[in-house]
């Protein structure tokens, strides 16, 4: 069974007929041609496909199209954040670049809960722009490469 | 020489990757693809005795449905794993044994799990034993190395020696699990394939696929201009490609995206063997080695044998007059394993490594003090000199950079905040490499740049960015003034990445070429000048590899068990290191994945079934931001004119060797508790 959708993708309008059993990763990924999110698990267990929907960080590859008519999407194609695109390539904070348009969303998404004083596991008192936080609260996107080190300078840097 | 070689250039390939715009292959543009779904054989052993397909063909948009009934004949079957859908016979669990193309991904996959696969089943055995009746010693190990060595009689050096060590350590089958799942786009048009394929190496994988299928190679194109990780499993061509050909073939004029699913790669695209170290050392009451043996088990598949080289680097790390190494395997009806990061050196440096650890605690004698104590002045296997060889240098290196000389050696003093902390140090090798075969084209444009091209392959280990910098040294220009074009066999040949070899090989293409563009057309060339460079030959008078040391700092929660890797500390002599940036990447990337070894990384067979049943990321754990906390990488500059051509050793797989020692022998420390098998977790402490 198909249902048309209506979603904003990057800032773009986009009207699209999906099976209704189709996630918004490949609602994105084979109906639209919009191949920023990856698919690296399918199961919500890696993080690749982070997106923005509507301003907060998300599993694309849990959502299920339909259920998101209406809906803002922002990829990392579309996230307006260069400061953020700048301090990972200085701090070398990718290798093969698979996990990285996960990493950038759910970095941007990060940023602004904690901005917002939402706490985490590790949190004690105030949550700060701390190392520990960010790791903790980047834990869910994984990067086999192992460019932790670099990823965590990277969005304490920005985050200042 | 503009010295570009040895400058921390940004990846060239950021802003791609930044924006999520690097094609992958299952991303690049192809026309009204069709989508296909595999199915997997349920037993381990035995045959396929028929096919419910109703269910499958009654729903819409499926386009077809291969089995070894209908399924195209393969030219050459000689490489079993490849030989997919030939005949009935199932040799492990999780083995294709159909394959549906449709219109969309959901039909595929809703059309393959409607197959009923009906089997008439054998005992299978999954299971890896030591005293396995069946174990055999196979011809050589890979890539092609001596099975055995022997010099003297280490017997009686372990009969007369003052200490001995004899203990059995263990590896776990552990998967590469790169975060991109395999897949290939392949496309018929007219008499052309093409496929857009996640390979280490598109030449070889187009060999291979031409021969699989009896296709001259100039009517196969290969294309993957980005990787999204290998590790290895990316190496060889398995199943899937053939596949995904397969289909393509079947529907000519169509392209066929094949992207396998995360639980589908732990059974498809090889894996690392668990091992069975058995390791004894003979020593005096010094520590100086008089004898050391390794004998190790590992499994192969029934399938197709693969033979990993865990004993090969005891041949080379300490003296000792007396030694022996072998292997045996394990023929099993499990899925066929194969390279994953540093294979022989990864697993076969943990046993020996930890080894070493229990020598200096039976004699006394500080960890790095042993090491040094068996020194070797010459490669103790081949009797040949090193090209270079500064594991002293790193050890000591290391020990100043990490504060060793406050340690107090005794196990279990150190109890702060409830967690019992230790340090660790492990030593670290891996041989060189260069493969012959690469070929380098560079062409002068109209617009004053240099095109340079070799179909190399960039899995995230900065190819792009390292090449351009060789050639922009060795033409002596500016690096923005050079064009490289890679991942493609329109460009000239390249190896496969693996064996830490891509710079090695494909740099020295490229300086062979930039030399000889340099002499025909000197500095003021025309626009179409063009010349070509080959990879020079391996020397063989020396023996050539890059040594490292790890040290790590591990808390054992003492009510819990739950073990921290607080800090982590490799320093590396790996030659000549091209790009700083990218290169601490690849040395951080391996320790990373070291650390992740160490603690997590176990695939878990069921054995009455013959599969892992912790087929996904949830539960098959990898390290993730929240586990790497203080991690350091250092080098010497070591220059080595005998390696090639550029002075570089390889640094893709090094910084994995060692780290699972280093963190067992820091636990130790903490604890009194001596952990002799992967992964090292909370239970062992309890």
């Amino acid at each position: 069974m198909e249902a048309t959708i209506t979603i904003t993708v990057d800032g773009r309008q986009r009207t699209v007929a999906v099976d209704t059993r189709t996630t918004l990763l490949d609602a994105l990924r084979d109906r639209l041609a919009v191949t920023a999110p990856k698919k690296g698990c399918d199961h919500g267990q890696c993080g690749s496909c982070t997106v923005l929907l509507d301003g907060r960080r998300v599993l694309s590859c849990l959502a299920l199209a339909v259920a998101h008519d209406g809906a803002e999407v922002v990829t990392a194609a579309g996230l307006d954040n260069d400061r953020l695109r700048e301090t990972f390539l200085d701090n070398d904070a990718f290798q093969c670049g698979y996990c990285t348009p996960g990493q950038l969303c759910s970095a941007a998404g990060m940023l602004d809960e904690l901005k917002a004083g939402w706490p985490s596991a590790v949190t004690d008192g105030e949550p700060t722009l701390s190392a520990s936080e960010i790791r903790e609260r980047m834990a869910g996107n994984l990067c086999r490469c192992g460019a932790y080190v670099g990823i965590v300078a990277a969005i304490q840097e920005a985050g200042r | 020489m503009t010295g570009m070689i040895g400058t921390a250039l940004p990846r060239r390939d950021g802003p791609a990757k930044l924006h999520g715009t690097a094609p992958y292959a299952y991303e690049h543009d192809v026309e009204h693809p069709a989508y296909a779904h595999l199915v997997q054989a349920t037993i381990a052993r035995g045959r396929v005795t028929g096919f419910d397909l109703s269910a499958a063909n009654a729903l819409d948009d499926v386009l077809a449905i291969l089995t070894h009934e209908n399924a195209p004949r393969l030219e050459d079957t000689g490489n079993a794993e490849l030989a997919v859908l030939q005949d009935d016979a199932v040799a492990f669990r999780g083995q294709v044994v159909a394959v549906v193309v449709a219109e969309t991904p959901e039909t595929a996959r809703q059309a393959a799990n409607a197959i009923q696969v009906t089997y008439d089943s054998e005992p299978h055995e999954t299971r890896l034993r030591a005293d396995d009746a069946g174990l055999y010693t196979p011809e050589k190990v890979n890539p092609a190395l001596p099975t055995e060595s022997s010099q003297g009689d280490v017997e009686s050096a372990l009969a007369s020696a003052d200490v001995t060590v004899d203990e059995v350590y263990t590896t776990p089958m552990e998967h590469n699990n790169p975060m991109e799942p395999h897949t290939t786009v392949a496309h018929w048009d007219g008499d052309r394939l093409t496929l857009y394929d996640s390979t280490q190496g598109v030449h070889p994988l187009r060999s291979a696929v031409a021969s699989l299928f009896g296709l001259d190679e100039d009517r196969v194109r290969v294309v993957a201009p980005y990787v999204g990780g290998g590790f290895g499993s990316k190496g060889q061509p398995h199943a899937p490609v053939a596949l995904a050909v397969l289909c393509a073939r079947h529907l000519t004029g169509r392209p066929v995206k094949l992207a396998i699913t995360r639980q589908q790669m732990f059974s498809l695209v090889g894996y690392r063997t668990p091992t069975i170290q058995r390791i004894r050392l003979a020593a005096d009451h010094t520590g100086a080695l008089t004898g050391i043996a390794v004998d190790v088990v590992e499994q192969t598949a029934r399938v197709k044998e693969f033979a990993e080289q865990t004993a090969t680097p005891s041949r080379s790390m300490y003296a000792a007059p007396h030694r022996r190494t072998g292997h045996r395997l394990a023929e099993l009806d499990v899925p066929v394993p194969s390279w994953m990061r540093a294979p022989g050196e990864c697993p076969g440096m943990f046993g020996p490594e930890v080894a070493m650890d229990e020598l200096a605690q039976r004699c006394e004698v500080d960890p790095i003090a042993l090491r040094i104590r068996n020194e070797p002045e010459l490669d103790p296997d081949s009797g040949k000199p090193f090209s270079s060889r500064n594991l002293i240098g790193c050890l000591e290196d290391g020990a100043r950079r990490f504060g060793w000389d406050a340690r107090d050696p005794r196990p279990r003093t150190r109890l702060e905040d409830g967690w019992w902390i230790g340090t660790g140090v492990a030593s670290s090798t891996y041989p060189v490499h260069m493969s012959p075969g690469s070929v380098a084209e560079i062409r002068y444009t109209a617009d004053g740049r240099y095109e340079v091209a070799i179909g190399a392959a960039d899995l995230g280990t900065g190819t792009w960015t390292v090449l351009a910098q060789v050639a922009a040294d060795r033409l002596d220009v500016p690096v923005d003034r050079v064009e490289l074009r890679i991942g493609d066999t329109d460009l000239p040949n390249a190896t496969v990445a693996g064996g830490s070899s891509g710079v090695a090989s494909w740099g020295s293409a490229i300086a062979d070429a930039a030399g000889a563009f340099r002499d025909k057309f000197g500095t003021d060339p025309a626009a179409g000048d063009e010349a070509s460079g080959r990879t020079p030959d391996l020397s063989e008078t020396f023996a050539m590899r890059a040594f490292g040391a790890q040290f790590a700092e591990v808390a054992v929660h003492a009510d819990t068990g739950e073990v921290e890797v607080r800090r982590l500390l490799g320093v590396f002599a790996a030659g000549r290191i091209v790009n700083p940036r990218t290169a601490r990447s690849q040395f951080l990337g391996g320790m990373t994945m070291g650390l992740s070894m160490a603690l997590h990384e176990q695939s878990v067979m069921d054995h009455r079934y013959g599969h892992v049943v912790n087929h996904d990321l949830a539960e098959y754990h990898i390290a993730t931001c929240a586990d790497v906390r203080s991690l350091e990488a250092h080098w010497l500059d070591e220059t080595d004119e005998h390696v090639n051509p550029l002075g570089t050793k390889g640094i893709g797989e090094i910084g994995i060797v060692g780290t699972a020692a280093a963190v067992a022998n820091a636990a130790w420390h903490a604890t009194g508790v001596r952990v002799r098998d992967l992964p090292i977790t909370p239970d062992r402490f309890l």
